[in-house]
């Protein structure tokens, strides 16, 4: 079975079904059934074919959210090409950084085909330049028009279950660098035990404004709806984060069952929706609110239930998974047959023995909320730092092995062999094992998740060390978690000569600007020090843990003195 | 009156979103562009310009197409009070 498939099935059987309700801003939804769905994706595949592009070469898709991305990237699959979603340039990404970015990702993934906008062609064909790779098509998406499929034809039919189905990638230079390569059998093989782990069945609705690269998004919220016929109410992440509450009215209004959001989200909509948009809206329709995606908390979820209870949110609805992209999506799902466990710790002994030990009378425990158990034929091991497995409530790295795990990263062989372990991939995340469910703790590695987003630190300590007056290399980058928003805020600390307070924060502001315009992601603090305040390792490198670990004492012991 | 529109900005942007008081804000200063308001402050500043200055705004009106410093900002007060 692979994607080609499934769609061809789909289009014979309920062509007139409405596979998205598409959310738009300030003008009425749209519904796609799957005939206008298909015949949009079957336009892209003649496109792509004119255009001589090749079953099994990537296609790169640069668009924004809406109906042009969707019939791209099912074109690319009827075609057999792979498409693979490029972050659309931000307001406040500057230009010249994408246009690095974009090269970069031409020199690795080396794609047949880009496809964008009219007016964001020059900005392409100049990374393709400056990428020297000329052989690069741009298909232009309003040229696009729509076709009758032709399922004798398509070859996206033949291709073979092991052949790759699409790349996923994380923003940022680092991430970019990793396109996760998936084949169809591997995501075909989480659509089904992933519906079979959230019951998913004819009923349900699932609403999302996730964006579409990245794994939750992807799959949870476009990929497994589409082909699994059920329907999808879609709305832009930039349209929810400036109206958080549209994602409650669509869920009210279509009577939405399933939505996934990273923990931040619980907080942002228990916070910032006012009671004037909640009138009349109805949230009993919701049976699962699956918190994924970036480290959970209880707290959030708690709020996030205090809040709209009222609304007819059931406590039963709030559940948890453990996912990642390198695993198509899921590895665990929790909350589904019966509430979320939740854990109470004793937290020093999660610190500093690294046991997850069950926390003895009354108030000092920290509550942890369970991802819950693997899902059929997902294997899960927590294992120290020799790689040996763990006995249950140690703390260690999470290790996986499933039948949804990546082909490799793309083009990238040598990061594909450091990620796994005699079969295993080495998932980075620490966390412990209790009665068969799973809870995820941390990072090992130095990765910092900003609502859901992964960012690299070596990016950030990269564009901050290229600011006058900072010393290169002597900068660091790490997140410190925020209980109020529910996710890392990110932090720099970088090292200059000047003693001058008026010129440290001159430069703390242009770092704070070259960050963001290089990477998109907004700094919670760019705090300038003195020669020798970052501690290095025995290697000379920068301790970014160390640092973190220095940097809050400080932050502490000045909120003390005043 | 309306003089006390950007000094009123200014403080809420530098205390509550940049949480640094100390921090001076010039009035021609670009925030989000530069990345000091990144798009999730967006809508809790957006609730503090209707509280503080009774106007309503629509979800999208905050945005980079819109403004991007404080006397901006202000103008569009101005503009909705008048």
């Amino acid at each position: 079975m692979t994607f080609s498939h499934l769609l061809h099935h789909t289009y014979s059987e309920s062509p007139d079904q409405v596979a998205i309700h598409l959310l738009q801003n300030k003008q009425p939804d749209l519904p796609i059934t799957y005939r206008d769905l298909i015949h949009g994706a079957a336009g892209y595949a003649r496109a792509l074919k004119q255009a001589n592009v090749q079953p099994g070469e990537v296609v790169v898709l640069i668009l924004q959210h809406g109906a042009a991305l969707i019939h791209a990237f099912f074109g690319a699959v009827l075609h057999g090409a792979i498409p693979s979603i490029m972050p659309f340039l931000t307001e406040k990404l500057s230009p010249d950084r994408y246009r690095a970015d974009l090269a970069s990702l031409i020199e690795i993934i080396r794609p047949a085909a880009i496809v964008t906008y009219p007016e964001f062609v020059p900005e392409v064909q100049s990374a393709i330049n400056s990428a020297a790779g000329r052989s690069v098509r741009v298909l232009v998406s309003t040229e696009v028009g729509l076709a009758e499929p032709d399922f004798t034809t398509l070859s996206g039919l033949s291709r073979l279950e092991d052949d790759l189905v699409l790349l996923q990638h994380s923003s940022g230079t680092t991430g970019l660098q990793k396109g996760v390569a998936l084949s169809q059998r591997a995501v075909i093989h989480q659509l089904e035990k992933y519906r079979a782990a959230i019951r998913l069945s004819p009923p349900d609705v699932i609403v999302s404004w996730l964006p579409l690269y990245h794994d939750m998004g992807l799959i949870a919220g476009f990929v497994m709806p589409l082909l699994t016929r059920t329907p999808l109410v879609l709305m832009s992440p930039f349209d929810w984060v400036r109206a958080p509450y549209k994602l409650l009215q669509a869920v009210s209004q279509y009577r939405g069952t399933l939505t996934w959001l990273p923990n931040f989200a619980y907080n942002f909509c228990a916070q910032k929706i006012r009671d004037r948009d909640l009138e009349g809206v109805d949230l009993s329709s919701w049976r699962a609110v699956i918190n994924c995606s970036e480290p959970t908390y209880w707290k959030s979820q708690h709020a996030f239930l205090e809040r709209f209870q009222s609304r007819g949110l059931r406590p039963d609805a709030l559940a948890t998974c453990y996912a990642m992209a390198e695993n198509v999506f899921a590895v665990t799902q929790g909350g589904i047959l019966g509430p979320v466990t939740v854990d109470e710790v004793d937290q020093r002994a999660l610190l500093t023995e690294r046991r997850a030990r069950p926390s003895v009378g009354g108030d000092g425990g920290l509550k942890l909320l369970s991802a819950g158990r693997p899902l059929e034929g997902m294997q899960v091991r927590v294992l120290d730092d020799q790689r040996r497995d763990l006995p249950e409530r140690h703390l260690g790295e999470i290790a996986i092995r499933s039948e949804c795990l990546l082909t490799g990263y793309f083009n990238r062989d040598d990061l594909t062999a450091q990620a796994f372990h005699n079969g295993w991939y080495l998932t980075g995340d620490l966390g412990y094992l209790a009665n068969g469910e799973v809870y995820v703790t941390g990072r090992k590695k130095d990765l910092i998740i900003v609502g859901g987003k992964n960012v690299y630190p070596q990016d950030l300590e990269r564009l901050a060390g290229e600011v006058p007056g900072v010393h290169p290399g002597r900068v660091v980058a790490f997140g410190v978690f925020d209980e109020d928003a529910g996710t890392e805020a990110v932090v720099v600390v970088a090292e200059a000569d000047t003693e001058d307070e008026s010129e440290r924060q001159r430069l703390a502001g242009e770092i704070r600007q070259a960050v963001t315009r290089g990477s998109d992601v907004a700094l919670r603090q760019a705090h300038v020090v003195g020669p020798g305040w970052l501690l290095k390792t025995s290697s000379g490198k920068i301790a970014r843990l160390a640092n973190r670990e220095k940097y809050l004492a400080e932050v502490a012991a000045l909120a003390q003195d005043s | 009156m309306s003089d006390e529109i950007t000094p009123q900005l200014s403080g809420y942007i530098t205390t509550k979103i940049l949480k640094q008081p100390k921090r001076v804000l010039k009035d021609d200063e670009p925030l989000i562009s530069s990345g000091l308001i990144d798009s999730f402050s967006l809508v809790d500043l957006a609730a503090f310009v209707e509280d503080a200055f009774n106007v309503r705004l629509d979800d999208t009106e905050l945005s980079r197409e819109t403004f991007d410093t404080v006397e901006q900002l202000a103008g569009i007060i101005r503009q909705r009070k008048g």
